[in-house]
């Protein structure tokens, strides 16, 4: 790979411009075949990059928007996102995404902040993946035997269903509380802030498993609400610690909505459950990855940082 | 790819220097380093680079240049900042920082170029007593009254950082003379050197004696579009961030409008 040098103006480094289109591209890649972000990539790579993490966690955030804005513009035009769902889940966003901003500059100062980033990574990549794993492996062998399944099983309630605060929600098709909407929201709003990720390989099987969200408007719906959580987590982040680097985030970015194009075609070509498998192994590929790193003694056990106390 | 650069300069004293009046006319050995910039800027392909510091000795004795015992080194300090140290200890089979230590005025940076081998030059005694070399500079504890034993860990475990990352780098035969009084030094800046205000110190000894010093002051800053942003990201966060996602939100959308197929 040829070495163009450019430097990091916030991360005050110099890095190969390649890498990191490459890095973007196949990111890009995957989230257009997947349909999901891509920010649960981008910032595990950044940091096996060298990227401090805190930067890796404040940009990973800046490009996800990029990639959501494209991504939900698709679904607007076909009106499969439901805008009310998706205000009432950016609405607990926002508040878990402050929420996360204050716990992130907390455990900055502890010195703890990379070692709670790769854990959540480890912990929530390893279950998702794992989850997803299980799922299609399971939706493969119903094929193989000819049977259909559907996502959504109208009729079957859960103890969610009997909550107050009921509304409805037309374009999904629902009638439920705010409560564990907002609950939601809030949760990967805060995940989102402290780990630089949108969090829609949590919030689309959220929808689907515990809200019974139809599974067309799902994907928009989360797109549409990511958006304005990454906006937010990405200000709250350059305005409280400075660690959103503009440069880097716009070369994944450019690399990022090139790569999802292609990604999206060779996405149509495979079916559904083989799509899920594959994403499965990938994420949990990912997930051994970091957790190598933390069980693995490091080369050094010491490390550096600056500023105060 | 490295990036060679030249900080040229100020050497013209020598030329005008008379060889013969020296030491042994009782008039004391000088030594001089000039830089013709007083800014280094760092571009956005910077990928460290060579820092070239030009100097000249006056009164130079030409009977002890010629035998080559005049030895000269050259040292480029970064702006001192507080740095924490972290160790990371076992805990539940992951390696988690546990312990750390303030230190506070640590040179972020510290190059040393020196004539021949540093025990060739003098005794480590006069290193100690100048403060020279990566292995004297000061570094003090923020708690001082804590445990010496530890406090010697985690100097020696910073010292040992940065040198790992080439901030602290010495250079054996990265000064060299051109001629018996005009000498060039090479110092390594590492490409993650520090912005601020750098300070470089020439030491002139003979015969494995100190005899003099000098210092000259750098301002390594990043270059214009670098800095700017820099700048504004520290002075306007809030409108950075809003600036951030619009671009973020106009690639999205230019993406869409390049690549769209349906």
């Amino acid at each position: 790979m040829p070495r163009v040098g450019i430097y990091l103006p916030i991360a005050e480094m110099s890095v190969n411009v390649f890498v990191l289109l490459a890095m973007g591209g196949a990111v890009g890649f995957l989230s257009g075949m997947f349909g999901v972000g891509g920010g649960f990539l981008i910032t595990p790579l950044l940091i096996f990059y060298n990227i401090p993490p805190a930067i890796a966690v404040a940009t990973g955030a800046n490009q996800v928007i990029a990639s959501s804005f494209s991504g939900a513009l698709v679904h607007f035009k076909r009106k499969t996102l439901d805008v009310k769902l998706g205000t009432v889940l950016l609405a607990g966003g926002i508040v878990g995404a402050s929420l996360g901003a204050m716990a992130f500059a907390y455990l900055r100062r502890l010195g703890q902040l990379d070692l709670i980033v790769s854990l959540l990574y480890v912990l929530f990549l390893g279950v998702v993946g794992g989850l997803m794993l299980l799922e299609s492996v399971r939706a493969l062998r119903r094929a193989r035997s000819g049977q259909t399944v559907s996502l959504r099983k109208p009729g079957q309630h859960n103890w969610i269903h009997r909550l107050p605060l009921k509304m409805r929600f037309r374009a999904s098709k629902l009638f439920v509380s705010v409560i564990p909407i907002l609950v939601l929201g809030a949760f990967i709003g805060f995940l989102a802030s402290i780990m630089g990720v949108g969090g829609g390989f949590i919030m689309v099987p959220a929808l689907i498993y515990l809200l019974k969200v139809p599974t067309n408007v799902v994907i928009g719906t989360s797109l549409f609400q990511i958006i304005f959580v990454a906006a937010f987590t990405t200000i709250i982040h350059s305005t409280a610690n400075q660690t959103v680097d503009v440069v880097l985030a716009f070369l994944l970015m450019v690399g990022g909505v090139a790569g999802a194009q292609y990604g999206a075609r060779v996405g149509q070509r495979l079916r559904g459950e083989q799509l899920r498998a594959l994403l499965a192994l990938l994420v949990l590929a990912v997930a051994l990855r970091l957790a190598f790193d933390l069980f693995v003694r490091p080369a050094s056990v010491y490390s550096l940082s600056m500023g105060g106390v | 790819m490295r990036f060679k650069r030249c900080i040229g300069l100020v050497s013209f004293l020598s030329a005008f220097l008379p060889l013969g009046a020296s030491a042994q006319n009782g008039i004391p050995e000088g030594i001089q380093i000039g830089l013709s910039t007083d800014r280094v800027s760092i571009t956005s392909d910077f990928a460290g680079a060579e820092l070239t510091i030009f100097g000249a000795l006056d009164n130079a004795d030409p009977l002890i240049s010629r035998q080559g015992r005049y030895d000269v080194v050259v040292v480029l300090e970064g702006p001192a900042r507080p740095v924490v140290v972290r160790k990371k200890t076992r805990v539940l089979g992951m390696w988690i920082n546990t312990q750390s230590e303030v230190f506070r005025d640590v040179p972020a940076s510290y190059s040393m170029a020196l004539t021949r081998a540093p025990q060739d030059i003098t005794d480590p005694d006069g290193y100690r007593r100048l403060a020279l070399g990566t292995e004297n500079i000061h570094l003090q504890p923020l708690d001082a009254d804590g445990d010496p034993k530890t406090i010697e860990e985690f100097t020696a475990a910073l010292r040992d950082r940065k040198e790992a990352t080439g901030l602290y780098s010495t250079r054996v035969g990265g000064v060299r003379f051109l001629s018996q009084n005009l000498f060039r030094a090479t110092l390594t800046l590492a490409p993650n050197v520090a912005v601020g205000t750098h300070r470089a110190r020439a030491f002139l000894f003979r015969n494995g004696s100190f005899l003099r010093e000098t210092s000259a002051q750098l301002t390594i800053r990043k270059a214009g579009l670098e800095q700017r942003l820099f700048e504004f990201a520290q002075r306007h966060g809030l409108i950075y961030g809003i600036l951030a996602v619009l671009v973020a939100i106009v690639t999205g959308w230019l993406g869409r409008l390049i690549f769209r197929k349906d």
